[in-house]
């Protein structure tokens, strides 16, 4: 475990002190793609809560990634065009405040991922996978043709949206908000792994009998795992949205999915830290390959194959050993 | 930095392997031959913490077939455009369509860094490298070696895009963008990016989000308003005589655009419209809905692939009902993937590869020659478009934003499409032309049988405030 | 709507499912046998059509075409097997999916590498174009029939070789204990290389048929992939009934949902919103139709095991 926590200290100091010399040798552009980095960190630690902590195996997780990145954009649309959101049974405006919109990024994810939670956790192994992957789907071809919203054009934002006491439309100070959000969600994570309820669910996820036979019952353990789940993945599409200024479709595809989990697998399932080392690897890998030739897909998927067949538990796994390796 | 002013003799017959050596060591900031006593004039920047002296000796005067040399320092500069330090990033590189050019050229004082944000990876690739091509070609033409342009893959992906903005502008320091082929993509990336200043020059796609409410002082579209080509099939459909014509298109933004672009210039009554998923790829079911239907005329909207497997399908369904649509399902990269499906069918469009102007037949010939296959639509669009910009940094630097402006709306070069002029909205004023596809030897290609609409403009110049 | 039009838009139904039957017949062997999620299975549909075109191109035989897509995909198949799948049985699904979703991006860029970025010219020959008359005064596209034919010959050739062959008999031991049939003298590694490679092959087979009507292009085969996986999830996996079964009713739920709702739709709104209305429900029809299946059947309609 000492090798992890060397780990993982090593990562939170390097995404800050990287950033912080970008923005000291007027590179605002790494500035912007660390805040990537972390957004897709803060996404695949969601998904690592259903995923590793729960052995939910959810391709579906750009459900709540789109949901909380159409919230913003949504609420920005009503805000910039002065036209309420709804007016019965009352009424409710457009927001530019980023407090308010992750807020209810957050909330509405989690009502999004408890009903699909709910009728997905009928089944299991790769008929869950499929099933949480037809409901992202229908969200995506939802949003295409939802005109009003811009369709697959998507919204833009134009500016991010305001955060009192910040202009965070500089690079370094979004960037401070989103590595203290970062922080914020792996404490949360790391407290909720460690609590009875945590134990409970990784009790769950190696012998559900046993569980059982204990009192708990484990289909209200994965639903409570699979909300939280897409809560964090919500609150990170918020950000992602804030990022780019800018939301579409694509963010509901199943590539997105794929990716979530991708960094996740990448990083080490199961483990806290993995997804934040998994997104990282994988904006550096695209950063660095992308420059080699036109064909650097080719590159990325052997860097990606040779994970899976020599790393087995993605970098975690390969660094830190396998103490907590999933099964 | 220190600037210098270096003049160089050079053994005779040497002056140009010396500039070659010059140009590969990429210390100049300018070079220049001259004539005069002194056979080349190099400005360079030393960095302040370099012993002047010993950085002419060093990375200079050791150049084989240098003579003498007489070096100015400069002191004070009055009016001065920044050096830009000459150091060269992995993906940028500098065009120079041959050394010897490269040295002769560079007649505005300074030059222009241009961002190209295409896909050129993945399903929709084919479009961006045409775009690329016919943009590259146009600057290697020119002879200029002061044009750098950084390109950059966005996969098709619009926060991809966003995010490449974002690097050129931050980190390249771009002046200009360029190269987005889809308009979710171009939604994303160009009011940020003209909101800082930026240039951005559309080589394709025109949605009307940027066209009417959303125009820009420094966006330029050189292709077209989306709905100008079904514009353009609408009023041909109707001057054939066909009143009741079949509407099929996917259920997206640009879909709609097109098929309301239609709607507005066919004076008939479509007996149907059919909306279809993106992407798909099976139309049996549109097809007997088109059989059944009764109507006089298909007209469809399925660019890249779609396109493809609707025209092989339909070609194999017996429908002998007339087909009809813009250019994108019948361009010169795909033709050949639809075959013989595709024979006799009209499409609409503002380019053709036999269109009769001097520009346009070497156009056709060069890009012929440097890439052995035929240009398409979208290589003829990137070709316009690089050579709008070089004609207005032929007047105007562009850090003077409104002299560059200015020089940019007189649209003062030589189009493959002939006539082209900018409306209020900074979309082309053009012909477009009704095209028949052919077959010519084993290539199907298209040719020109008529002009559907003259000097169009676009229906959202009213809208566009500027 | 007439009811001959409804008759033919079933049959172009029955037609979708059998092409994507094709597709997920080999997908569901795969999965059912070796346990393996195979996210590359479209980028052998992929090179199928590709090798396909390619030997079309340079013979101008259909047939010779169909057989070169045939063993190319298989021999795709084999290699990635030896080289990757073999090293993924024994891990969880998650390491399955991230080593095929790498394998889809190395197989689609070095396609384009190889073919350029522009699709490639693909056509039925002469002798399968051109329509025949159905009873009842249908006229139908003579190879979307052979497509239907080939289709059903497939379906029953496997059933026949599951039931009944030697190889059936291992195949299905081995979905139930693939220990118990190794430690009975079965050579277990070469019957998985043998179940992928005909999955593989499966595969390439309905890309080179269904090229011949769509665009052969990069990227062709993950729209496919994702309706292959909706199709045997429905059907239950593993079982070749099932995907059968499965395909079919995704096909018709499909091409029914999109001539049929903006009609109904029609009826109660004005025909601009209903059209759009009625193509956005069209392509959420068969994940509703997948969603509903699951809930009263969680393994499927046929996924007893």
């Amino acid at each position: 475990m000492r090798k992890e926590s060397l780990l993982n200290a090593a990562l939170l100091v390097v995404l800050l002190a990287f950033p912080l010399w970008a923005w000291f040798v007027d590179e605002p552009f790494l500035i912007t793609l660390t805040t990537r980095a972390i957004v897709f960190a803060i996404a695949g630690i969601g998904l690592n809560f259903a995923l590793g902590f729960g052995g939910l195996v959810s391709l579906g997780h750009a459900a709540f990634f789109g949901l909380g990145g159409y919230v913003v954009g949504v609420l920005a649309f009503h805000a910039q065009t002065y036209t309420p959101l709804m007016e019965w049974p009352f009424a409710i405006g457009g927001t530019k405040s980023m407090p308010v919109t992750w807020l209810t990024a957050i909330v509405l994810s989690t009502v999004l991922a408890f009903a699909i939670g709910a009728l997905s956790l009928r089944t299991t192994g790769v008929y869950f996978i499929m099933i949480t992957l037809a409901f992202a789907q229908m969200l995506f071809y939802f949003t295409i043709s939802w005109s009003t919203y811009g369709g697959e054009d998507g919204l833009s934002l134009y500016v991010r949206n305001g955060f009192p006491g910040l202009n965070t439309m500089d690079p370094i100070q979004f960037f401070a908000i989103c590595y203290v959000i970062l922080l914020i969600v792996l404490f949360i994570v790391f407290s909720i792994s460690r609590s009875s309820f945590g134990l409970a669910l990784g009790a769950s996820r190696q012998n559900e009998e046993r569980i059982q036979a204990v009192g708990q019952v484990p289909f209200r353990l994965y639903l409570t795992a699979f909300a939280i789940s897409g809560a964090i993945t919500g609150l990170a599409g918020a950000l992602f949205a804030d990022l780019n200024r800018f939301v579409s479709p694509t963010m509901f595809s199943w590539q997105t999915s794929g990716e979530i989990m991708v960094f996740v697998i990448l990083g080490g399932v199961g483990r806290v830290f993995g997804p934040v080392a998994g997104a990282v690897l994988f904006i550096l890998l695209e950063h660095t390959l992308g420059g080699l030739s036109e064909f650097w897909h080719i590159y990325l998927g052997a860097v990606l194959l040779g994970v899976v067949l020599f790393a087995r538990g993605g970098l975690y796994g390969m660094i830190a050993g396998r103490e907590v390796a999933h099964d | 930095m220190n600037c210098i002013l270096a003049q160089i003799r050079c053994r005779p017959g040497k002056s140009y392997a010396v500039a070659n050596e010059i140009c590969l060591r990429e210390i100049q900031s300018e070079l220049y031959s001259t004539s005069g006593p002194f056979d080349l004039l190099l400005k360079l920047y030393v960095p302040s913490s370099e012993d002047i002296g010993k950085f002419v000796n060093d990375r200079i005067l050791d150049i084989d077939g240098i003579e003498r040399t007489v070096t100015t320092l400069m002191f004070k500069a009055f009016r001065n455009n920044k050096p830009n330090g000459g150091n060269m990033k992995l993906k940028s590189f500098l065009i120079a369509a041959s050394l010897a050019t490269a040295i002769a050229g560079a007649a505005s004082a300074e030059g222009v860094k241009v961002g190209m944000i295409t896909t050129l990876s993945g399903g929709g690739a084919g479009l961006g490298i045409d775009v690329r091509d016919g943009f590259m070609l146009a600057v290697a033409q020119s002879g200029r070696n002061d044009i750098e342009v950084v390109i950059e893959d966005d996969q098709r992906k619009p926060d991809i895009a966003v995010q490449l903005a974002d690097k050129m502008i931050q980190s390249e320091k771009v002046d200009v963008l360029t190269g987005i082929i889809w308009s979710n993509l171009a939604i994303a990336v160009v009011p940020a990016a003209v909101a800082q200043g930026k240039f951005y020059l559309s080589p394709n796609a025109g949605p009307s989000a940027l066209a009417g409410k959303g125009c820009h002082q420094n966006y330029f579209n050189v292709a077209w308003q989306n709905d100008n080509l079904s514009e353009a099939g609408g009023a041909y459909l109707s001057d054939e005589g066909f009143t009741s014509p079949f509407l099929l298109a996917p259920n997206y933004p640009a879909g709609h655009d097109m098929l309301t672009g239609f709607k507005s210039f066919h004076k008939g009554e479509p007996v149907n419209e059919v909306y279809t998923k993106l992407g798909q790829t099976d139309y049996a079911a549109e097809i007997a809905q088109i059989r059944a239907s009764g109507a006089d005329s298909v007209f469809f909207f399925l660019p890249g692939g779609m396109g493809i497997s609707f025209l092989k399908q339909y070609a194999d369904s017996g429908v002998d009902i007339p087909v009809f649509g813009p250019a994108f399902s019948f361009d010169q990269g795909i033709l050949q993937a639809v075959g013989a499906a595709a024979l006799g069918v009209k499409n609409t469009s503002q380019w053709s590869k036999d269109l009769e102007n001097e520009t346009n037949a070497a156009f056709v010939e060069s890009f012929q020659a440097k890439y052995g296959r035929l240009p398409s639509l979208y290589a003829s669009q990137g070709f316009d478009t690089a050579n709008l910009l070089i004609s207005a940094l032929a007047v105007a630097d562009v850090s003077d934003a409104d002299a560059f402006r200015a020089a940019l709306e007189a649209a003062d070069f030589a189009s493959t499409r002939g006539d082209f002029a900018f409306a209020a909205n900074h979309h082309p004023i053009q012909d477009i032309y009704v095209r028949e596809v052919i077959q010519e030897g084993d290539v199907f290609t298209n040719k020109i049988v008529g002009i559907a609409l003259s000097d169009h403009s676009n229906a959202y110049v009213d809208q566009c405030s500027m | 709507m007439s009811l001959l039009l409804f008759i033919e838009q079933a049959l172009n139904g029955l037609q979708f499912g059998v092409m994507l039957f094709l597709m997920a017949a080999g997908l569901t062997l795969v999965f059912g046998v070796m346990g393996l999620i195979n996210l590359a299975h479209g980028s052998l549909y992929m090179v199928g059509a590709f090798a396909a075109a390619a030997v079309a191109a340079a013979t101008g035989s259909f047939l010779l075409a169909l057989v070169a897509s045939f063993v190319c995909a298989a021999f795709a198949g084999v290699l990635i097997e030896f080289f990757v799948i073999r090293r993924l049985y024994d891990r969880d699904h998650l390491d399955q999916v991230l080593a095929t979703f790498a394998l889809i991006l190395i197989f689609s860029e070095g396609t384009r590498w190889t073919f350029g970025s522009f699709p490639l010219f693909l056509d039925k020959p002469d002798w399968l174009s051109g329509t025949v008359m159905l009873p009842f005064g249908i006229e139908y596209s003579l190879y979307r029939l052979v497509i239907i034919l080939v289709g059903l010959i497939v379906a029953a050739s496997l059933f026949w070789m599951i039931a009944r062959t030697r190889i059936g008999i291992r195949i299905r031991a081995g979905e139930n204990d693939r220990e118990m049939i190794g430690a009975l003298g079965v050579n277990i590694s070469l019957l998985y290389t043998f179940v992928f490679a005909l999955g593989a092959a499966l595969a390439g087979l309905a890309g080179a048929l269904i090229g011949a009507i769509q665009s052969v292009q990069v990227g062709m085969g993950e729209p496919v992939l994702i309706l292959a996986f909706v199709v045997i999830v429905i059907g239950g996996i593993g079982s070749i009934k099932g995907a059968l079964i499965g395909a079919i009713l995704v096909g018709l739920t499909d091409t029914l949902g999109r001539s049929l709702l903006p009609a109904l739709f029609g009826l109660f709104l004005e025909p601009s919103s209903a059209t759009s209305l009625g193509a956005s429900l069209s392509s959420m029809s068969i994940y509703l139709l997948m969603i509903g299946v699951l809930l009263f059947r969680p393994k499927g309609l046929f996924g007893g095991v």
